[in-house]
């Protein structure tokens, strides 16, 4: 299409990204209130991130959620682009239909069911409920969309990139190590980063699968909702949103860099 | 022919129901330009796919240089290619690419060095070792394909369409350049083509495959001159092809455009065959022929002017259509027209006869 | 080239290696525990721990396991059909997600067409721009949504400010306000194949159909919309199938009345700690979502296939 954006698209455009933006810009907004209350403005104030920081419980449960989130990020990750490897190389081998089923189920599965179904397993084989069971459900999940991510990638990616390696006297290994991997880099980083973000986010799972002594963030910010609105909220909110978006410039600025000399890939 | 480099035996390969190689069996001498022709599909680049391992034959074996290749990988064997697509790494810089071969032969750093930058002089690339393959133009890409592929001095250079993605005029200066280098390297070079020209102006051999088979092997002149098969004999340059069956022992009738012709040996009667004559074989005047030779008459119904040829489709009174062609050289013929009333005129030495 | 056709190849040690630890890793932590769901389904509740019986033990042996094969029964299911509140969960459920996916694609569609008529250097951003909600908490999104929505909100605030009404709307603990959550959550599942759908579509072709004399309003009904419709319903399964089992919405947007079968199910398994029923639940939850889920794969995968 040519670029032919008139005024009506122009107005959609602002509407529907206002639709998205305005209740999360408000959440940020407010987390700055100096009132108690939430709906009347109070002025600045960054009381309630200091509130925060004493509030050892929601500390704990952050801490709790940032180490399962990068862990079975990365767990997610290792699984996930050797999946995409099998999904975009293998073929039609014996079982591809159910491997893919099990790849793309996940991703629309409600959360009560999935969470619920892992629960009775992780009681089914007598594990101590608690951070490796969350690892386990989140490394479920998370690697089906690293899966996607990567497979997108690996599917556009010139295979005599790969056989020229091999030609030049690289093993499989080193061929993937030298050459694939340096140049769907970019993918694997944002398949990271996606995993890492819904296990941070993921509530409902969490709940069924966690233990006693295993709160997570969403968990301790959920049961708070439960109790109503408040300021504290909004900071903690503020501060997950804030996070990732980090996360997502600094993997930007990563893939940025692993890709060098700019769009290349496409081409070759 | 020197002493045989790579030695292909009854080679087959299959994929699911289709044969794409069938029952090959291939001789390359070393330090020979050797080339592999045919249409898509032929299964030429599939036996080149075999001979660089990057596929495993289903029967026959392939040794190269006096080892079997059966189950030595692609990083294990004295061959290397270059890609169609050129298959240049794109996150590394021109150097790393042709240094990446040596690399993975464990030399040291400032070996490496040293052999690309000699490398990039060959090639006339010296200034841009440090360019990534997306900051060049398709020529220096194909360069730099190039120097890849000869970093590790193999034995046998494989190369896959090594001109296709080159513009005319580029393809042609190239040609000539790969030849060169080929004559200083002494390396054999097996290229892929599916574009006769190419394969006839490189290779000192020629095998002409088609449906996963060798139709013919060898020199450019004898497969043009002398095709063995009508497939050959219409896959390189134009071919009239006629009908014909031989007739009491000697002679052979034609049906359209109409005339008989002796054979050269003795045939069963009532043999079909083939007969083939090149265009710029049969002359075209507007008067009578001299004679001694086959002479027809008709119409022309096409006249096509091509700067350094003519071309011309004619209709014989009997029916039969002919194509001629005729070097621009300014004389009486060049400008016959379409509708004019033309004789012409072969000798049965141009005749070539070919089983049907 | 000749090379590459499809056939049935034959896997290597190390490609089987490859396949076999994701692949097992999804059986045993995916495939797997929905067995444990249906066999729970078929047990009775008890008040002991695990709060289900009959508990099979692989040291009973054999003739013990027999015996509690004769133990398990359909009173979960049972109660499903004797208790008018899951069928009404269910309805309810599958009314909200169709609606919410209905109203979603009435929003997404004009913003994705936009998207696709503005300028090439813009599209990166604004593809950022609508996936990076999907990146923020989702029980923030819905969170911002109470502060809004409330009684009390700022929704409220503002329209009476405004002097726009005089009594407060209730929105917040309404089904009104399980809509607007679902379809303000699940957006990004809908720009983004729609998106993508029209983007793949040569512009020719619009061009040809104006050309043979479609006015631009028919070229986009009769060519644009009819090949985007694959995006639609991409999104559509994307964001219905989840949304069928929504639990965080309802119980955060609606009111004591609205009945949504993620909150039936959790109920039941938190509050009632029945985890017979709530297997049960799920069971039928899943059978009830099988084709929209069979539709999805099978439209993923052809996705996927054309792609490669």
């Amino acid at each position: 299409m040519t670029g032919t954006l008139r005024k009506r698209d122009v107005a959609i455009l602002l509407i529907g990204f206002a639709f998205l933006y305005v209740p999360i810009a408000l959440v940020v907004i407010y987390s700055f209130n100096a009132s108690k209350l939430v709906t009347v403005w109070g002025g600045w104030s960054t009381r309630w991130y200091g509130a925060l920081l004493d509030n050892a419980q929601v500390l704990d449960a952050a801490w709790l959620s940032l180490k399962v989130a990068f862990l079975s990020g990365v767990f997610s990750t290792i699984l996930g682009t050797m999946a995409a490897i099998v999904m975009s190389r293998y073929g039609r081998f014996r079982g591809r239909l159910v491997f893919s089923s099990l790849i793309y189920a996940p991703l629309v599965m409600p959360e009560v069911i999935m969470g619920l179904s892992l629960l009775l397993l992780f009681v089914a084989l007598d594990m101590d409920r608690g951070f490796w069971t969350l690892l386990i459900a989140h490394t479920t999940f998370g690697l089906c969309f690293v899966t996607i991510v990567v497979n997108a990638k690996l599917a556009g990616f010139d295979r005599s990139l790969e056989e020229a390696a091999r030609d030049l006297g690289a093993s499989p290994i080193g061929a993937f190590f030298q050459v694939t991997l340096p140049i769907i880099a970019p993918s694997v980083i944002a398949g990271f980063l996606l995993a890492f973000t819904i296990s941070l986010d993921d509530f409902v799972i969490a709940s069924f699968t966690t233990g006693p002594g295993a709160t997570t963030l969403p968990m301790r910010i959920y049961s708070q909702v439960r109790l109503g609105v408040t300021p504290e909220i909004n900071a903690i909110s503020t501060l997950m949103i804030g996070t990732v978006l980090a996360l997502v410039l600094f993997g930007f600025a990563l893939s940025r860099a692993f890709r060098g000399g700019g769009g290349a890939v496409g081409r070759a | 022919m020197q002493q045989s480099l790579v030695r292909i035996d009854g080679v087959s390969k299959h994929f699911g129901d289709t044969t794409a190689v069938d029952n090959v069996s291939l001789d390359i001498g070393a330090g020979e330009f050797f080339a592999l022709l045919g249409p898509s599909g032929c299964g030429k680049t599939t036996l080149m796919r075999l001979v660089a391992g990057f596929e495993t034959p289903d029967s026959g074996s392939i040794v190269i240089d006096g080892i079997d290749m059966a189950g030595v990988p692609p990083n294990r064997r004295p061959v290397n290619m270059m890609f169609q697509s050129y298959a240049l790494f794109p996150h590394m810089s021109v150097a790393a690419n042709i240094g990446f071969g040596l690399k993975q032969a464990g030399m040291g750093k400032a070996d490496i060095a040293a052999r690309v930058a000699d490398l990039l002089k060959l090639v006339q690339l010296e200034k841009l070792g440090q360019r990534k393959p997306d900051q060049l133009s398709g020529g220096q890409r194909q360069r730099v394909a190039l120097a890849r592929a000869i970093a590790r001095r193999p034995k046998l250079l494989l190369l896959d369409e090594p001109l296709a993605a080159l513009d005319r005029k580029l393809r042609e200066e190239t040609q000539f350049e790969l030849m060169q280098l080929q004559r200083d390297l002494k390396i054999a070079f097996m290229v892929v083509t599916h574009d006769q020209d190419e394969a006839m102006a490189m290779a000192q051999r020629i095998a002409v495959m088609r449906a996963g088979q060798i139709e013919q092997l060898g020199g450019a002149r004898e497969i043009y001159e002398t095709p063995a098969t009508t497939f050959v004999a219409q896959f390189i340059g134009e071919i009239n092809l006629f009908a014909a069956t031989v007739e009491r022992g000697q002679v052979m009738r034609c049906a359209a455009p109409a005339f008989t012709c002796r054979l050269p040996e003795p045939m069963a009667e009532g043999t079909a065959v083939s007969l083939a004559v090149r265009p710029e074989r049969i002359r075209l005047t507007r008067g009578e022929p001299q004679g001694g030779e086959i002479a027809l008459s008709g119409q022309v119904m096409d006249s096509v002017y091509l700067g350094d040829v003519k071309v011309w489709r004619v209709r014989t009174d009997d029916g039969g259509l002919l194509r001629v062609s005729a070097v621009n050289s300014g004389n009486g013929t060049d400008d016959i027209q379409r509708g004019e009333r033309v004789h012409l005129a072969f000798a049965e030495s141009d005749i070539r006869i070919l089983p049907r | 080239m000749s090379a590459g056709k499809p056939h049935r190849r034959k896997l290597g040690t190390g490609q089987r290696v490859l396949l076999a630890v994701p692949f097992l890793w999804l059986l045993l932590f995916f495939a797997a525990p929905f067995l444990f769901v249906a066999k729970i389904s078929l047990s009775q509740a008890v008040a002991q721990r695990p709060p289900y019986e009959p508990v099979f033990a692989w040291s009973e042996g054999w003739n013990v396991f027999v015996e509690k094969l004769g133990q398990l029964s359909l009173s979960a299911y049972g109660l499903l059909f004797e208790d008018d509140l899951y069928l009404a969960s269910y309805l309810g459920s599958l009314k909200l997600a169709a609606l919410a996916t209905l109203i979603g694609l009435c929003v997404a569609y004009p913003v994705a067409l936009a998207m696709t008529r503005a300028p090439r250097s813009w599209r990166p951003a604004l593809i950022v721009l609508a996936i990076a909600p999907f990146w923020t908490s989702f029980l923030i999104r819905v969170y911002a949504w109470i502060v809004i929505l409330k009684d009390e909100g700022l929704l409220n605030h503002l329209l009476l400010s405004l002097r726009l009404i005089d009594q407060p709307l209730q929105i917040y603990a309404t089904d009104w306000a399980v809509l607007i959550g679902i379809v303000y959550s699940y957006m990004p599942f809908l720009i983004l194949p729609i998106y993508n759908a029209i983007d793949r579509q040569e512009p020719q072709l619009v061009e040809a159909a104006r050309d043979l004399g479609a006015s631009g309003l028919s070229a986009f009904w009769r060519v644009t919309f009819p090949l985007s419709l694959p995006g639609v319903f991409a999104g559509a399964l994307l964001m219905f199938i989840p949304a069928v089992g929504e639990f965080v919405v309802p119980d955060l947007l609606g009111g004591s009345d609205t009945l949504m079968i993620g909150r039936t199910l959790w109920n039941e398994f938190f509050a009632n700690r029945d985890w017979p029923t709530a297997s049960a639940v799920a069971v039928i939850m899943l059978l009830v979502l099988l084709v929209p889920l069979l539709l999805y794969e099978r439209n993923e995968m052809r996705i996927s296939e054309t792609r490669r």
